[in-house]
């Protein structure tokens, strides 16, 4: 079979099992889209800028586990996929971009549309590929796919010149079967001497803690961790990443940990004598003051990627391996191991923990004349009875969404953690939509982030994507203007935003359905309202307590046991009084 | 602390601007690095001084294994191994007592004179960085027109190599 370029590239996605192809068009891909135009089995969803077709494609790859996949043309085409491209290395999703390009004759000339894409690419990438010669397209694209889902996955750029798909030039097509490259040889099981070295000091502790991160949502490792953590017996905390991994209502669950953590688990993190850290990275967000972290623990590092290993927190007992490889062998070993954990003292550490959890960190207003926005989250969580698929973009939103919507299950809960990217949710939204098409897919978001990506309402027009955006409309950057009020002395510097769209008509121009909701009473039956729309697009504009903040709140560069509390819960707000 | 790291990377476009775009990327500091194919034409032997505290030099060794195109790395520095760095110094050597002077000590540091005009010599040295640091010590009296130096390339003493 002989095939041109163009076809070549469509043909090595369908031999891939690409379902959904996220682009826009332009003059370094005509070729391939003409390829696209000729053919059936892969669908091409035409977002309304780059930046979405990169979002799109992680929401769909994090939901999915499977990679996502975009094309979108040179120079500002792949300019302004970076962004999207960065949000998917940050957090290690398996994605592949194909960039056009100018003609090989032409790199190097400032041609139009030229830009140096493997260039700009190159520190937000797992790896990137320029095509110079038709006979290595089906190779590359064979690499590529490999790079990007094994090991720690990432996003991989292929940019491929223009003459490269050129309908004229045909060569016999050949998809390679299997790759093997010898520079790249990810590791897969753990050591079994670090693994039972780990096992027998989990079984010393005294006050033992398990920290999970999102490493455990991307290695499929929910239903080991949750016999692990069962088995065990000890408290479990989760990063933003993390989330669903272990059931939110799980009693052994002490809620995300953190800079917006529960009390429970921050001060659990900070007491505990063995920490176990399961395809977690020790994020600044998690860790707080590094010289102040879990002061008193021997740690344990289960991570695929050995650069995580020791790159902020020093670990006594480093696994390097698949997540899901690791737990299991060590399930084995607990099941298999007569000694068993100390059974007074971990009732003892249960005791302090369930005090702890007694203050009810989590508590906010509930008699407010306002609407709470946790309020709202929490009623989306019962309307959807927990088993939406849920995006957010950044900000205080995105915190609230993470703390109240209560998640059962992985791959749920999909948001830009590392790159912490405003714009994510609604292109995201339209990925896990198109993924699941009976699944209910809400996108929490505020007005701010929103307008980073709005133009895709219009995508979601066009494919029937009936997302719900629950917007929470406070008419501030909330987070912003939260670090302002603890930081700043109030000073509200650009944070407030003037002159904001009336988002119903904005909604209704763009063919859905748009409700704004200002008074408490109406919160619930609008909610249910457009949940009922199982076919349409809503967007709830809904009018939230405009000083709310987001709690406990550890300040940037403080340690676990440093929170600043909210002022409806149990305990005293300010950490230096808490800690005197 | 000083370390010398030698790896083995695909001869691949693009290949040194992931190697030092890696070290500008994460404040990583870069001493020299000198780099050039090797006996087999599909790979590069990239010789990277760098200093750091012993856990940034660990990152580094992970962060360069990390990139892709990395088949091999050895820190060389860790066991007994062998440095040598090249020089090529042009001095002006116009006078009698310049032309002699200069001649005795590239003599005295096993220097070669390898050109010659009326005014000037240039001489190749090669050696451990500290030698070439001497020399140019040593030359102090003297007019010096232009250095060009390799950086460190290295390789293990003994039977511990580099190679796939």
């Amino acid at each position: 079979m002989e095939l041109s370029g163009g076809e070549i590239l469509v043909q090595c996605l369908k031999d891939e099992g690409v379902e959904f192809l996220f682009g826009y068009p332009g003059g370094a891909v005509l070729h391939i889209y003409d390829a696209l135009y000729q053919q059936e089995g892969i669908k091409h969803i035409l977002v309304r800028h780059e930046q979405a077709a990169t979002h799109a494609a992680d929401g769909y790859a994090r939901a999915t586990g499977k990679p996502g996949v975009v094309l979108v043309t040179s120079g500002p085409g792949a300019t302004n996929a970076v962004t999207g491209i960065a949000t998917a290395y940050m957090d290690s999703i398996p994605m592949v971009v194909i960039t056009g390009q100018v003609a090989t004759a032409n790199i190097g000339s400032d041609a139009f549309q030229e830009v140096d894409s493997v260039g700009i690419t190159r520190p937000c990438v797992k790896h990137n590929f320029l095509v110079k010669d038709i006979n290595d397209l089906a190779a590359t694209f064979k690499k590529a796919f490999y790079v990007a889902t094994t090991g720690r996955p990432g996003p991989v750029v292929v940019d491929v010149p223009k003459d490269i798909t050129d309908p004229n030039i045909k060569i016999p097509y050949h998809y390679p079967e299997s790759v093997s490259l010898r520079s790249y040889q990810p590791v897969t099981k753990g050591h079994p001497g670090q693994i039972k070295r780990a096992v027998d000091l989990l079984l010393t502790a005294k006050k033992p803690m398990i920290y999970t991160g999102g490493g455990v949502v991307l290695g499929n490792a929910a239903e080991p961790l949750r016999h692990f953590v069962k088995k065990l017996g000890y408290p479990v905390t989760s990063t933003l990443m993390g989330l669903g991994s272990i059931a939110w209502d799980d009693q052994q669950f002490l809620g995300m940990l953190g800079m917006h953590g529960t009390y429970e688990a921050n001060m659990a993190m900070h007491d505990c004598d063995v920490l176990i850290a399961i395809g977690a990275r020790f994020d600044d967000r998690v860790t707080g003051k590094i010289a102040e972290f879990c002061p008193h623990a021997k740690i344990i590092h289960i991570d695929i990627d050995p650069s995580s290993i020791s790159k902020t927190i020093t670990v006594d007992v480093p696994i390097v391996g698949n997540v899901a490889d690791v737990l299991n062998d060590m399930n084995h070993l607990l099941d298999n191991n007569k000694a068993r954990s100390n059974k007074d003292a971990i009732d003892a550490w249960w005791a302090i923990i369930n005090d702890w959890r007694a203050k009810k960190c989590m508590s906010y207003d509930r008699n407010s004349s306002q609407i709470k926005p946790q309020a709202v989250i929490e009623l989306v969580h019962e309307i959807t009875k927990g088993d939406a698929y849920v995006t957010s973009d950044v900000g205080q939103h995105q915190m609230w969404a993470a703390q109240y919507y209560g998640f059962s299950k992985p791959n749920r809960w999909i948001n830009s953690g590392g790159l912490g990217t405003m714009g994510f949710g609604l292109p995201a939204a339209m990925g896990v939509q198109l993924a699941f098409p009976d699944e209910v897919v809400v996108c929490v978001t505020g007005e701010g982030s929103i307008q980073m990506c709005i133009q895709e309402l219009s995508t979601c027009l066009q494919y029937g994507l009936p997302v719900k955006i629950v917007a929470l409309n406070n008419r501030y950057l909330g987070m912003v203007r939260q670090w302002q009020e603890f930081f700043y002395e109030n000073r509200y510097s650009h944070s407030y935003m003037e002159s904001l769209p009336d988002f119903v008509k904005l909604t209704e121009a763009y063919g859905h359905v748009g409700m704004r909701i200002e008074r408490v009473e109406d919160l619930r039956p609008k909610l249910e309202e457009a949940f009922a729309m199982k076919d349409r697009l809503v967007f709830l504009d809904i009018v939230t307590d405009q000083t709310e903040n987001v709690y406990p709140m550890i300040a940037q560069g403080k340690a676990h046991n440093e929170m600043h509390m909210s002022p409806h819960c149990e305990l005293p707000q300010d950490p230096e009084r808490e800690l005197s | 602390m000083r370390h010398i790291i030698s790896i083995l990377i695909e001869n691949e476009a693009g290949a040194l601007s992931r190697v030092a775009g890696l070290f500008s990327a994460r404040g990583y500091n870069i001493e020299s690095l000198c780099v050039a194919p090797t006996e087999d034409a599909s790979l590069s032997r990239m010789t990277i001084v760098t200093t750091g505290t012993d856990r940034i030099i660990e990152q580094i060794t992970k962060q360069l294994n990390k990139l892709v195109d990395v088949v091999k790395l050895m820190e060389l520095s860790e066991g007994p191994h062998i440095e040598r760095e090249m020089m090529l110094i042009k001095v002006k050597a116009a006078t009698m007592d310049q032309r002699e002077d200069v001649k005795r000590l590239c003599d005295i540091f096993r220097g070669r004179i390898i050109d010659v005009t009326a005014s000037t010599y240039t001489i190749e040295l090669t050696g451990a960085g500290n030698k070439l640091d001497s020399f140019i010590e040593a030359l102090s009296e003297h007019k010096i027109l232009e250095t060009v130096r390799s950086g460190v390339s290295g390789i293990a003493r003994g039977d511990r190599s580099l190679h796939i």
